[in-house]
């Protein structure tokens, strides 16, 4: 910190002491006040920003303790010395547990009382220099909302961007809770139609016909209930980018509509027959693997190459668990301000504990649970309790004492969760963070009831 | 600009030590600088309770008994200076302003060797140029050679040179220009 930034408030009812030290002071270019009281002193304190305050114990009115308590509230960062003209232990220990940085016998030995202060300059300038560089290692680690310093997630940003500056098709796969869509918005705004729309929809949450029309848009009397014409995504997209969500999960009729408007950007609203010219960039999304999809037929090989153009990876949360920490405090502080409250911190073993996760729900249950951990957290450190994870989390390995594959885990802990949540479908997604028609398809693929029992006989369930 | 060096201690005046200083202050500060023999003495600075000399106020008695002809003054003493919060100071001054005043009483070698009275010397100028340095408005250097780097203990003074570092020469150019400037 340069010197001129240090700013030191000297308080004494002693003008003497208050004048002998500013002039001692002023010579190594410091800034300077003094206040002759510990009233004015406060004022001075809520008012402006101070470094080092050097507060004379005994003062008649607000002593030097008592200003030290009430320094501490309105600025903690600001180092507190205390002047006394009688040391007694007494006295340093109550100054130090009030957080005095330490104390200064009057007279003071020249050497002592500036070798104290250098030290605080110094220990100031790494402190600030240490905020700088974590907003500097912050920024480096940001693709807009994304966060990560793993290499994979450095090469995924990598590639968007430049995907960004192009106007081709990207696929962006991986599992629930990845960031798929955040992903595909940070094109957006990377891109050259930053400035026009993002329109995003996810092609699970809606039946063929629905969706059809939710795409195309619709003429005015093209089916029961259309009662006036409306615009489609494609449409409404014009100029800037639509992003189609789980794409692995659309009806084969849906599939083919797609793949014309790909090939020529031409497509006719439900029920008309006048031909629509959008420029709209596609990203598509999918937590399905769609080459095993192409494989089984379920999905058209020649769609997959049209929306394959520059596909993206997105690595589930378990393989960058080195993230962890970096995502915990990214998401203290947007949480923090969401919910107009401050935590600092996470405990070590509740950290612990987050790393030991496997998070089938990725970044998505990661939020969720520092969600509610901030709710219920009682201090400024998240504790272990407050998580509401259980330990240990090996205990999501199937049972028998033999290690299961990731499915193997994923189905358990799906299963656990669905009975802690007595088959809520709802609240079992916002658990797993995932959404509800990506929990189906796992209850689907993994064969499990809602209430978590499986839907037929399962050897690990004996 | 006329700066003077005036003797003030209680023991007799050592002229070959006050033309020492008073070369070297011309050669660093580029002035006229002539050394004082008036015989006044502060009257009022010591206290009784410390056993020592308050250095501020030996600093007003010299900002009203400074002699016609000079702009500025260092007076230099051989008793033992203090400011009432610290214990002891080598020597003080006035930021920007007109007097210092510089203490032998901490500056002298154990010894009576010859060797010993040319670090005491060395000692006393580095000091002399110090406290000056200040009334030209100079702050503290963070360069431990520099005359103007903080000296706490004779170690400090010991590892100064009698001279200004290329930063503060630069700094004491600047002022003196906008001296000049400002009485144009």
């Amino acid at each position: 910190m340069s010197k001129e930034r240090t700013r030191i408030l000297i308080v004494d009812d002693e003008e003497i002491v208050r004048e002998s030290l500013s002039a001692w002071l002023e010579k190594d270019g410091y800034t300077l006040a003094t206040a002759p009281d510990g009233e004015t002193a406060l004022a001075r304190i809520r008012k402006e920003r101070w470094s080092l305050l050097l507060v004379d114990l005994k003062m008649p009115g607000i002593d030097g303790l008592q200003v030290l308590e009430e320094s501490r509230k309105l600025q903690p960062d600001a180092v507190a010395v205390i002047m006394t003209a009688y040391a007694t232990v007494d006295t340093a220990v109550a100054a130090m547990k009030i957080g005095a940085y330490d104390y200064l016998v009057k007279p003071f030995d020249p050497e002592e009382l500036s070798l104290m202060i250098q030290k605080i300059v110094t220990q100031q300038a790494l402190v600030r220099e240490n905020v700088l560089l974590r907003k500097v290692l912050k920024r480096d680690y940001h693709f807009r909302d994304l966060i990560s310093k793993s290499p994979v997630m450095q090469a995924v940003f990598d590639l968007a961007r430049t995907a960004a500056r192009s106007n081709s098709t990207i696929l962006v796969l991986g599992e629930s809770g990845t960031g798929k869509e955040l992903l595909a918005r940070a094109v957006h705004a990377e891109s050259p139609r930053s400035q026009g729309p993002f329109v995003a929809v996810s092609c699970a949450a809606l039946t063929e016909t629905l969706l059809e029309s939710e795409l195309f848009g619709h003429e005015k009397g093209a089916f029961t209930g259309a009662a006036v014409r409306r615009k489609g995504k494609f449409e409404m997209a014009d100029g800037g980018t639509l992003f189609l969500d789980e794409i692995g999960d659309i009806s084969a009729k849906l599939q083919l509509d797609l793949l014309r408007v790909l090939e020529d950007r031409h497509f006719f609203r439900v029920g008309g027959s006048e031909s629509i010219h959008v420029d709209v960039r596609i990203i598509a999304a999918t937590n399905r693997d769609l080459t095993k999809a192409v494989a089984d037929g379920s999905f058209r090989e020649d769609l997959f190459y049209r929306l394959n153009v520059i596909p993206i990876h997105l690595p589930p949360l378990r393989d960058r668990l080195e993230d962890l920490p970096l995502l915990v405090e990214h998401f203290l502080e947007q949480l923090g301000a969401e919910m107009n409250r401050r935590l600092d911190d996470v405990a070590t073993d509740a950290m612990g504990l987050l790393m030991a996760q496997t998070w089938p729900g990725n970044v998505r249950e990661l939020r969720n649970v520092l969600e509610r951990a901030m709710v219920v957290a009682s201090g400024r450190v998240i504790q272990l309790s407050d998580l509401g994870l259980r330990r240990p989390p090996c205990a999501d390995v199937p049972s028998g004492g033999v290690l299961g594959s990731l499915d193997d885990v994923e189905r358990h802990h799906i299963g656990r969760v669905l009975q802690e949540s007595d088959g809520n479908i709802s609240q079992a997604a916002r658990t797993l963070g995932i959404d509800r028609a990506t929990l189906y398809n796992k209850l689907r693929k993994y064969q499990l009831r809602k209430d978590g029992e499986p839907e037929t006989e399962h050897p690990e369930s004996e | 600009m006329d700066v003077c060096l005036w003797w003030i201690g209680d023991a007799a005046a050592d002229h070959d030590l006050l033309g020492t200083l008073r070369r070297q202050t011309e050669q660093v500060f580029h002035v006229t600088a002539r050394a004082w023999l008036g015989r006044d003495r502060p009257t009022d600075s010591f206290d009784g309770r410390r056993q020592q000399h308050s250095s501020t106020r030996i600093l007003k008695w010299l900002i009203d008994s400074r002699p016609e002809h000079a702009t500025k003054v260092v007076g230099i003493t051989d008793v033992d200076l203090f400011i009432p919060i610290l214990t002891f100071v080598y020597g003080e001054a006035q930021l920007g302003g007109t007097a210092a005043v510089v203490s032998t009483a901490r500056l002298l070698p154990n010894s009576g060797f010859r060797q010993d009275f040319d670090l005491f010397t060395a000692r006393l100028m580095k000091e002399c140029v110090h406290e000056l340095g200040h009334t030209f408005g100079l702050l503290h250097c963070p360069l431990p050679t520099c005359v103007m780097a903080r000296s706490v203990n004779l170690l400090h003074v010991d590892t100064k040179n009698p001279a200004l570092c290329h930063d503060c020469q630069s700094r004491y150019a600047e002022i003196r220009k906008q001296g000049h400037e400002h009485h144009e």
